[in-house]
């Protein structure tokens, strides 16, 4: 048999499945067509195969009234415990800090806006753009350049020697031309703008314009060392909300930030939008939407729960994610989300803040239904899960 | 409800506010006096323990409804309040509607287009069962403007004080005030207001009348001493009693209109705790030792409160609760209950005529021999203690119809179950054993999903009292049935220990039994007969026997090295290359890979393609045959098996040396200044990543060495990459097949125990600059920051057990944080999922029918039928189909069946002889057959 593409593969395998009538999803039709490309089978085969895969299909298929719910919270709740708390670790990148474990498990369930440790892993593009030779992904230059735009620095990463004169009262500093120009590709005026905003008093040294005393507006000693600490904490390049950023190459040069800002990185050409990612899920929310924020829910917890070497199919996950964004919003799971909004007066007494919940039920004149599970169990009564879901329905021909 | 066969359903709860007639009609007494009961100890008429709101007592009659205490369930009264009280839960609703209410006309500060806007809207809501607390507080948001815009009235500010005082600009409204301004709102503004005028009056949330609860509220206690006392809600009525009393007085006597407020204020105070005694602004009454009372939002509230402690979760009855202890001779669908506990909790038990023999014989031995019965329940109700003097009276009148509350027997089903339950595995349905002894008896393979081990663990049992509960048991909560966890789609029930060792040790190689031996072992594996072959047997035969016959799979074991130089696959020297044909293991040793907990493939497949039966008789007799085939070759383990020899000794103390060295000229070039920097990290977290690292290489190094010399492998020649361990040493055996313990374990225990951490870097705590005052300030050697040379057999030095110490309570602490951390997560998970299901039609919905997923988890397959998350193993078959099309074998599977009975005494699977009108009935197997003589 000639070598047949993927793709190729993929129609094939489609049209079988069509012909017998059967729906399967996407992802398996493409591992029975990789199945194909790997093991050369002939299309009887691949016939069998889609039969027995239909059959084990159908064997496996989830039941009507089956308790999903519990069972999901159950199954990512359990590893919980085996989990460690350690909060920093290194991960991937050896040289920033990440929040793993426990802590960032809830920290996802609890849908955050103010994460502990945002990160980005900003991927570039591999395409090279016109009048260039190299493309951003392998250009070192370019990837410096974005490094320096992109992460914080301030003077104090910049100097070359920084001196208080309290005879005269001021400040001498001598800057690192070198490291300005050459390291971080930085504008030099653009420094000295920055400087000039802070005091007035900026003087350049004649001789050697990386050499500049300052004095603070008022003198005194208290001022001076304000000045002092103020200078050296100018940012001097960096997007809000970044911080450092190391610059990683493999195959390609990929950034990895301390800090997350998301809206401002996808902006910068050069920068692969389809792989760039962020930590931060209320983020990914604000800046491409709900379903971009279901899918990094799942990543993120899925990446959290394999970190600690713990296997939890990724349907548990998928259901927890659904209910967390399932009205376009990321609803937290606990009183303030999820757990605050149930529709039983009961069930939202019963998990926390009872007497709130009691008190406004009872102006409102609210009506239980007593349709979920713990209301049910409060009253008594059997609960519509499972064997409790089936009921007598009369036939309605019988009047 | 049952017995009159009338089983009545809820169908909703309607919430509402009382108005004060509906409290005064409601009430059977009004409370006048705060007065108990008199010198004799009789209730006061009029009082809080008055005997028309009920009885406790079940010698005395109630005075309203006439029953006796106990079957009275207690009747409300009222006290009338001298002046309207604010009700503390409100204050914050009454603030907030009268901010947004007129002060002059009392109409709602919105024009009638807004009003009508909001209409709609809350009737949109009510419609569709959504909150519409939203929508109250954007009412509240809106109607805060300064000219009313039906009278054009200009409005003051209103504020509160929490919990209970209103102030109107400067002045501080009344009660009275508050409710007559709330009196004026209209019913249609109020329902736009949030309150729904069909349940209940704004001004109902100021109090005229207090319902005053039952005794069977509030029984009073009489301690032993003969003293009585009282609830704390009483006590808290009393105080309402005196005070509204008082008032009252001042009242008619003309006081001051300051010690008239003064009162007012005292009362406000007093039913502000009596309905919450931690509202915030108020001063927690107190007790007279200095408690602080619980009153009517504590006993609802947290954890041991009403809702969370009573109504969500029950006490019980027919339950036990005793220590574990292992036990591998029983099935693992099966608990060994101790005699005791079995005559002491029972079954009830329908008489009819095929089981009445066996009934009168339960009765005849009576409550304190074994298979007895406790009570009988007879045709009209009455229940009957069973006595040595009762019985023969009762198996008079027993007949079909009548109910005996049997004792446990075996084969009964019973539920088992170890807290935390954090999972469904935790609860399952087992089959009774009574067993000797007073200790419930599990099987080891049911230890992972229970997470028990024996150390003192105590586990509880509830015998199920209804057919129905025993069915839905059988079927689905039955151990076997949940040896694949829903979690991963693998098996959770397993091998552990022993099961694992013992597995090994009889499959490999050098087992080899003479047919003596071998047909003992099957014997006692309960398995069938196989044909003599005259020769010997070797452990792997005899392990094949336990495997169904068209069983055909391949896969590494746990003992596999992982070997750099290619897999030599059936021909690797560790036999950690498992290939199974046709039922038979044909080469490789059987270890946690095979059928431990959480990886065993074998079991796996065997669960999952011949069903949860199968997969408990191949655990059952599998451990049979590990335990009976470790018996033979016997394991043990001591100190001598973490033996070096000295030159093993030599190279690690030269490796940690060199190590020591390596850091100290690492703090060299720190000091000198010479220390490059990594990138993005400062010169100090550098140095001690640096350091860390060397040391960790020095104790793995070490770790490498010792493994090496395990069991004293003298010749360095048989040390190379297809053998490096001798498994005659047991901890290795045990550390390699997965069974308990790691490589890492022994290597502390032999060599080095390495650096000692806290969060995750090296001991950095304790005086200044340094951890300890043995140390120079500042020292950033690898012995002043925790790093422990020595190892667990040669013993530490007291700094090195204070390091030890150290990181060991870093341990200690964590895993006590995150039992806390992690129970709070799951249960705000599980409060968020549980109404989730899957409906009729394959979507998942919510209890109010959202549609959560349109498919579960994208392609409708349960997990817990899954193959690790994937429906099916293409490459399993695809494999399975060449080999079946090449041989042309029918593909039809033979049952899979190991099991002889060796005339088990199961009394359900004998056949019982008995005698019905004189007649003789054979019974077997829920089959009746009559026998000719």
């Amino acid at each position: 048999m000639s070598e047949e593409t993927f793709d190729e593969a993929k129609t094939l395998v489609k049209s079988v499945v069509n012909e017998k009538g059967l729906k399967f999803p996407k992802s398996y039709i493409e591992d029975i067509a990789n199945a194909r490309i790997k093991h050369d089978l002939t299309d009887d085969e691949l016939s069998t195969v889609v039969d027995k895969v239909q059959e084990a299909y159908e064997r496996s298929f989830i039941q009507a009234g089956e308790a999903v719910g519990t069972v999901a919270a159950q199954s990512v709740g359990e590893p919980g415990t085996q989990m460690t708390m350690r909060t920093f670790h290194f991960a991937g990148v050896s040289e920033l800090n990440v929040t793993l474990g426990l802590p960032r498990l809830i920290e996802i369930v609890d849908a955050r806006k103010k994460i502990a440790t945002p990160t980005m892993d900003i991927y570039l593009s591999s395409e090279v753009p016109e009048g260039k030779e190299l493309a951003p992904n392998q250009d070192e230059e370019f990837v410096r350049k974005l490094a320096n735009y992109v992460g914080k620095s301030t003077i104090n990463d910049v100097l070359e020697d920084f001196n208080i004169n309290y005879a005269e009262m001021e400040i001498e500093v001598r800057l690192n031309k070198s490291k300005i120009v050459d390291e971080k590709r930085l504008d030099y005026n653009d420094i000295i703008a920055k400087m000039e905003k802070i005091t007035k008093k900026v003087e350049i040294d004649k001789d050697d314009d990386s050499k500049f005393t300052l004095q603070p507006s008022k003198t005194s000693i208290r001022e001076l060392r304000l000045l002092a600490d103020k200078i050296r904490d100018t940012q001097i390049s960096g997007l809000k909300g970044i911080g450092k950023v190391i610059i990683r190459k493999e195959e390609e040069y990929t950034l990895h930030t301390e800090g997350s800002n998301l809206k401002e990185i996808l902006k910068i050409d050069g920068v692969d939008n389809s792989k760039t990612k962020t930590n931060n899920i209320y983020e990914i929310f604000t800046v491409l939407g709900i379903e971009a924020a279901r899918n990094a829910i799942i990543n993120e917890a899925v990446s959290t729960l394999e970190n600690q070497g713990l296997s939890v199919d990724i349907r548990h996950i998928m259901l927890v994610a659904d209910m967390m964004t399932s009205e376009g919003v990321v609803k937290s799971i606990g009183r303030h989300g999820i757990g605050g909004e149930k529709s039983s007066v009961l069930a939202r007494a019963a998990f926390e803040e009872t007497g709130k919940h009691l008190l406004r039920a009872s102006i409102h004149g609210e009506v239980d239904k007593l349709t979920g599970v713990i209301e049910n169990i409060i009253i008594g009564q059997p609960i519509p899960l499972g064997t409790g879901s089936v009921n007598v329905v009369m036939d309605e021909k019988y009047d | 409800m049952r017995e009159d066969g009338i089983i009545k359903k809820i169908k909703q709860i309607n919430f509402g506010l009382m108005s004060p007639e509906q409290i005064r009609k409601l009430s059977v007494v009004k409370i006048q006096t705060p007065d108990t009961y008199d010198e004799d100890g009789y209730p006061i008429e009029n009082g809080l323990m008055d005997p028309h709101l009920g009885v406790i007592d079940p010698s005395l009659k109630c005075r309203t409804c006439g029953y006796r205490g106990g079957d009275c369930e207690g009747h409300f009264g009222s006290i009338d309040l001298a002046r309207p009280v604010i009700h503390v839960g409100f204050g914050d609703v009454i603030h907030k509607i009268l901010r947004s209410t007129c002060n002059d006309c009392g109409r709602i500060l919105l024009d009638d287009v807004e009003i009508e806007e909001f209409k709609q809207k809350i009737d949109f809501c009510k419609e569709h069962d959504e909150n519409i607390n939203d929508i109250i507080k954007e009412v509240y948001n809106a109607a805060k403007k300064n000219v009313c815009p039906h009278c054009g009235a200009e409005q003051e500010d209103i504020k509160i004080d929490k919990p209970t005082t209103i102030t109107q600009g400067d002045y501080k409204l009344t009660a009275s005030e508050v409710r007559e301004k709330l009196e004026r709102i209209t019913d249609s503004d109020a329902y736009v207001l949030g309150v729904n005028p069909e349940v209940a009056r704004p001004e109902w949330m100021v109090l005229t009348v207090l319902p005053v609860p039952p005794v069977t509220v509030r029984p009073s206690i009489t301690l032993d001493t003969g003293e009585r006392s009282e609830d704390d809600l009483t006590h808290k009525l009393v105080d309402i009693l005196r005070i509204n009393q008082r008032l009252i007085e001042n009242m008619e006597a003309g006081a001051p209109q300051l010690i008239v407020e003064d009162l007012w204020e005292l009362l406000q105070y007093h039913v502000t705790t009596y309905f919450d005694n931690e509202a915030s602004g108020v001063p927690p009454a107190r007790h007279r030792s200095g408690r602080p009372l619980k009153t009517l939002a504590q006993r609802l509230k947290g954890k041991e409160g009403r809702f969370r402690s009573n109504l969500s979760g029950k006490r019980v009855n027919f339950s036990a609760r005793t220590v574990i202890s292992p036990d591998p001779n029983i099935s693992i669908n099966e608990v060994g209950v101790p005699e005791m506990i079995a005559k002491e909790v029972t079954v009830p038990t329908y008489v009819n005529e095929w089981n009445i023999d066996e009934m009168k014989e339960y009765i005849n031995n009576g409550p304190n021999v074994h298979p007895g019965a406790n009570y009988v329940i007879r045709l009209d109700g009455r229940k009957i203690r069973v006595y040595d003097e009762t019985k023969e009276k009762i198996l008079e009148q027993l007949k079909p119809g009548f109910i005996v509350e049997r004792h446990l027997h075996d084969g009964d089903m019973v539920l088992f179950n170890r807290q935390p339950s954090l999972h469904r595995m935790s609860m399952m349905a087992h089959e009774v054993k009574v067993l000797p002894y007073k200790t419930f008896r599990l099987n080891l393979c049911v230890c992972p999903p229970y997470n028990a081990d024996f150390d003192g663990d105590e586990m509880n049992m509830h015998i199920i009292q209804t057919d129905e509960a025993r069915a839905e048991a059988k079927s689905i909560m039955r151990v076997q049935e949940h040896i694949l966890s829903p979690r991963y789609g693998g098996p959770i029930i397993g091998a552990i220990h022993d099961h694992i060792s013992g597995g090994y040790l009889f499959t490999r190689k050098e087992s080899v039994y003479s047919e003596e031996d071998a047909f003992q072992l099957i014997r006692k594996s309960h398995l069938k007969m196989p044909k003599r072959k005259h020769k010997d047997w070797t452990g792997k035969e005899l392990f094949s026997l336990l495997l169904p016959d068209d069983l055909n799979m391949s896969y590494r074991a746990n003992i596999c090295r992982h070997c750099e130089d290619g897999c030599l696959k059936q021909d690797c020297k560790n036999e950690a290359y498992v290939v199974i044909k046709n039922g038979e293991l044909i080469s490789g040793i059987i270890d946690e890979n095979a059928y431990g907990s959480g990886s065993g493939k074998i079991l796996d497949r065997i669960a999952k393609e011949y069903g949860p039966s199968a997969a408990r008789e191949f655990l059952d007799r599998s451990t049979d045959m590990a335990i009976a085939g470790i018996m033979k070759i016997g394991i043990t383990t001591s100190l001598n098996d973490e033996e070096i020899p000295e030159e093993a000794q030599e190279r690690i103390s030269e490796h940690l040396l060199k190590a020591e060295k390596d850091v100290d000229e690492l703090v060299d070039t720190y000091n000198e200044g010479y220390l490059a920097p990594l990138p993005g990290r400062s010169l100090e977290e550098t140095l001690e990543m640096r350091i860390v690292q060397v040391l960790g290489e020095a104790r793995d190094k070490a770790g490498a060495i010792t493994e090496k010399y395990f069991g004293n492998v003298k010749d360095e020649s048989l040390v190379s990459c297809h053998n490096k361990f001798d498994m005659s040493n047991h901890s290795v055996v045990m550390a390699k097949t997965g069974a308990r313990a790691s490589m890492l374990n022994l290597t502390q225990i032999a060599a080095c125990v390495g650096q000692q951490a806290i969060r995750g870097g090296r001991i950095n705590r304790g005086y200044k600059d340094r951890v300890l005052p043995h140390f120079r300030k500042k020292e950033l050697g690898a012995k002043a920051k925790g790093f422990v040379y020595s190892s667990y057999k040669s013993g530490l030095d007291p700094i090195e057990f204070y390091f030890h110490a150290m990181g060991g309570r870093e341990g200690l602490v964590d895993t006590a944080i995150r039992t806390a951390q992690s129970g709070y997560m799951q249960r705000r998970l599980v409060n968020a999922l549980e109404d989730l299901k899957v409906n009729s039609k394959g979507l998942v919905t919510d209890n109010c029918g959202m549609v959560i997923q349109t498919i579960f988890g994208e392609d409708g397959v349960d997990p817990a039928k899954s193959d690790h998350g994937k429906v099916v193993d293409l490459e399993k078959v695809i494999s399975e189909m060449r080999v079946n099309s090449n041989s042309k074998k029918s593909a039809k599977k033979e049952p899979y069946h190991l099991t002889y009975d060796y005339g088990k005494s199961n009394p359900k699977e004998n056949p019982i002889f008995k005698w019905v009108n004189g007649e003789m009935y054979k019974q077997n197997k829920g089959k009746t057959e009559k026998v000719e003589e």
